[in-house]
């Protein structure tokens, strides 16, 4: 055991593990929290907490899982290279573990001028892959990247994203498996819809023996509309969704949208309980963590099991 | 070279609000190159002022110069002729040539007329584009002679990042991926395998970020 | 504004507008006289200082007429004609002379009421727009006497 939290002993037993997400406040509203928290208890192993997601300023990730630790809830803190250098990094690190936090994921962090302080300095002091090595080496080494001893290593359980459907897609393996190197302990993928794609992306992973080196955990979301489906495939980054899914809402019209869209969420979901080498789903209701208990239950999710 | 892009006339006309007269002085070095402060626009810039503020009714008196260098003190001289008929001087060269002669003209105001942008090349007439952040420790033999710092929007080392999509950054689709490519490039060469290792954490001290830089060879000085 | 005959300067080819001017002459098509025609050999030989310069030595409005897109004797001069008085339009518009004072204009060779029309337009929006702001205040700006004498060189 490395960090010895939820999200690692469920994975590390072979039981399929569910994780959620709650994007904090634009504010310093506690209640909104809780009320997302309350929705996402029981039905998740862990919660993804998002850190400034798309550059938009909201109440700091470790704060949010500080106050879920707090709610007895296991945060996922997300940790992004664009705001932070290696000195508030590594500082940060040492809070998150002292203030009870055990999973932290490393990203490289949507670009601000995608948010409202476009006109702000980024920092990449690090990237995602040296914030990977720099946490294992904090962890395993008992070292700063600086070199010096740490009193009180944080144990941490290790995650990163990984993009099957970026480009360029036959290097997004490689780009895997340097993570798996640098010390990724689990992965988080952008939410997939196409399914094929990420079952060939999947099939290279296993070929290059990465699912038994981490623990891939394939991320879904589900669509309420049809202008979601397209917003998501014309405007997101990184994002693939197939016409057929694109149909699918078209088709159920207003009215049964949502309805369409939680059955193919549950579809994907099974779809994916059958891929080999996935070892969980990662769940990115955002917005919309009412539904996350239907759609665990009708996956056959629930309960979620605990662990000693 | 460096590229720089002329300041809006408005913001020029208030920076020389308070004076009649002023020289107006370009350089042939990169910003003729890159067609923003040589003789030519330094005619252009030079005419467009005297007009609007003839139109203003507080005609100015402008002397134009185009020197070779605004970097090196030896070429400063021909404005040294003319400086002290003069309050102040608008140059066009880039910052460096800017704060050279603020430092060389200690009585006379130094005002920029352009911005300073970026290391480039001429990607063709008219159209210069970025490739050089002067980090002070190049990695192009890594990156199939490719920048990751200047040519990434996010400067990573280990990329690209989740939001390359169709070789184009995810912040500008006319921007393209560094990391696509680097990788197209190294795939090119032949020289694929060195994606497979992890570049190292960047030492960013031989950047701006380790404070302002110099160069010295000692065998050059006199 | 009573009495206010603007100067105008029409920046010709001699392939194609100079000779349309000349036509409109030997048609004996009235056009007004307050357009003074300078000959280039193309279009593509102006240059955006000649054009604020046009402006600085008096002129109230000036105006570029080349052949017709396609047409150019140089092949591509006036297309750069167009680019350069955009950018002359735009620096005039900042330094408070107004971009409608200049206009690009294209003609064949054949097309003398056209180059008749094209210096009444003119001649009329200027007399509408007014005299050039430069001249509410007298004297010509310090500096383009140097410019003069340099270039004459």
């Amino acid at each position: 055991m490395k960090a010895g939290s939820n999200l690692e002993k469920i994975l590390a037993s072979g039981k399929f593990a569910v994780t959620g997400e709650l994007g904090p406040p634009k504010g310093a509203d506690v209640s909104v929290i809780e009320r997302k928290a309350n929705l996402l208890k029981g039905n998740v192993d862990s919660i993804n907490v998002t850190d400034n997601q798309t550059a938009i300023v909201r109440m700091s990730s470790i704060a949010v899982s500080a106050i879920l630790v707090r709610m007895g809830m296991e945060p996922n803190m997300q940790m992004v290279c664009r705001d932070r250098n290696r000195i508030a990094m590594q500082s940060d690190i040492f809070g998150a573990y002292a203030l009870g936090i055990r999973n932290i994921l490393c990203l490289s962090g949507d670009h601000q001028k995608f948010g409202n302080h476009p006109t702000a300095k980024n920092v990449f002091d690090l990237d995602s892959m040296q914030l990977l090595q720099t946490l294992k080496r904090m962890r395993d080494e008992r070292k700063t990247l600086g070199g010096d001893e740490i009193e009180g290593p944080p144990q941490m359980f290790i995650g990163a994203a990984a993009n099957p459907f970026a480009d360029p897609f036959e290097y997004r393996v490689i780009r895997l498996a340097k993570k798996v190197a640098a010390g990724a302990d689990f992965i988080q993928t952008q939410c997939i819809y196409d399914m094929d794609k990420f079952e060939r992306f999947m099939q290279m992973a296993r070929d290059r023996g990465l699912h038994e080196k981490t623990h891939i955990l394939a991320g879904v979301t589900p669509l309420k509309s049809v202008g979601m489906a397209k917003y998501m495939k014309e405007k997101v980054a990184g994002m693939e969704v197939p016409d057929e899914i694109i149909n699918r809402m078209k088709s159920a019209g207003k009215e049964k949208a949502r309805e369409e869209g939680l059955k193919i969420c549950v579809e994907q979901i099974q779809r994916l309980r059958q891929v080999p080498g996935v070892h969980g789903v990662h769940l990115m209701a955002i917005e919309w963590e009412e539904v996350v208990h239907d759609i665990v239950e009708r996956a056959g999710l629930l309960p979620r099991p605990e662990v000693e | 070279m460096i590229i720089a892009e002329g300041k809006p006339i408005k913001d020029i006309l208030v920076m020389i609000e308070v004076y009649d007269k002023i020289i107006v002085a370009g350089c042939k070095g990169c910003v003729t190159v890159c067609s923003t402060g040589g003789e030519k626009e330094v005619g252009i810039l030079s005419s467009a002022l005297r007009l609007a503020r003839q139109a203003q009714g507080r005609p100015l008196e402008t002397k134009e110069i185009t020197l070779e260098r605004q970097c090196d003190t030896e070429y400063l001289e021909p404005l040294r002729e003319i400086a002290d008929h003069f309050p102040a001087v608008l140059s066009l060269a880039c910052g460096a040539g800017v704060q050279f002669l603020a430092e060389k003209f200690r009585k006379h105001p130094i005002l920029p007329g352009v911005d300073t942008q970026f290391i480039g090349v001429t990607e063709e007439q008219g159209v210069w584009t970025e490739r050089c952040q002067a980090c002070g420790n190049c990695v192009l033999d890594r990156t199939g002679g490719i920048c990751p710092v200047a040519r990434c929007s996010k400067s990573l080392f280990n990329g690209p990042c989740g939001g390359s999509k169709g070789g184009k950054c995810e912040i500008d689709s006319t921007i393209d991926c560094g990391w696509q490519l680097i990788y197209d490039r190294l795939k090119e060469l032949g020289q694929l395998e060195k994606l497979e290792i992890i570049m190292p954490v960047k030492d960013w001290s031989t950047s701006r970020d380790g404070g302002p830089r110099k160069r010295v060879r000692e065998d050059l000085k006199i | 504004m009573e009495n206010f005959e603007p100067v105008i300067v029409a920046f010709c080819c001699h392939f194609c507008a100079y000779t349309a001017a000349d036509l409109a002459g030997t048609m004996r098509l009235q056009y007004p006289s307050n357009v003074r025609i300078i000959r280039i050999p193309c279009t593509g030989k102006v240059d955006v200082r000649f054009l604020l310069q046009a402006f600085e030595k008096g002129a109230d409005g000036a105006y570029v007429a080349g052949c017709l897109e396609g047409d150019c004797h140089y092949l591509k001069g006036n297309f750069r004609a167009k680019k350069r008085v955009a950018v002359a339009k735009r620096i005039l518009e900042d330094a408070g002379i107004g971009a409608d004072r200049l206009e690009m204009f294209n003609m064949s060779a054949a097309m003398g009421p056209k180059f008749a029309e094209v210096a009444r337009e003119m001649t009329e929006r200027i007399r509408k727009l007014g005299p050039s702001p430069i001249k509410k205040n007298a004297g010509r700006p310090k500096g383009i006497e140097e410019k003069e004498k340099t270039q004459s060189a």
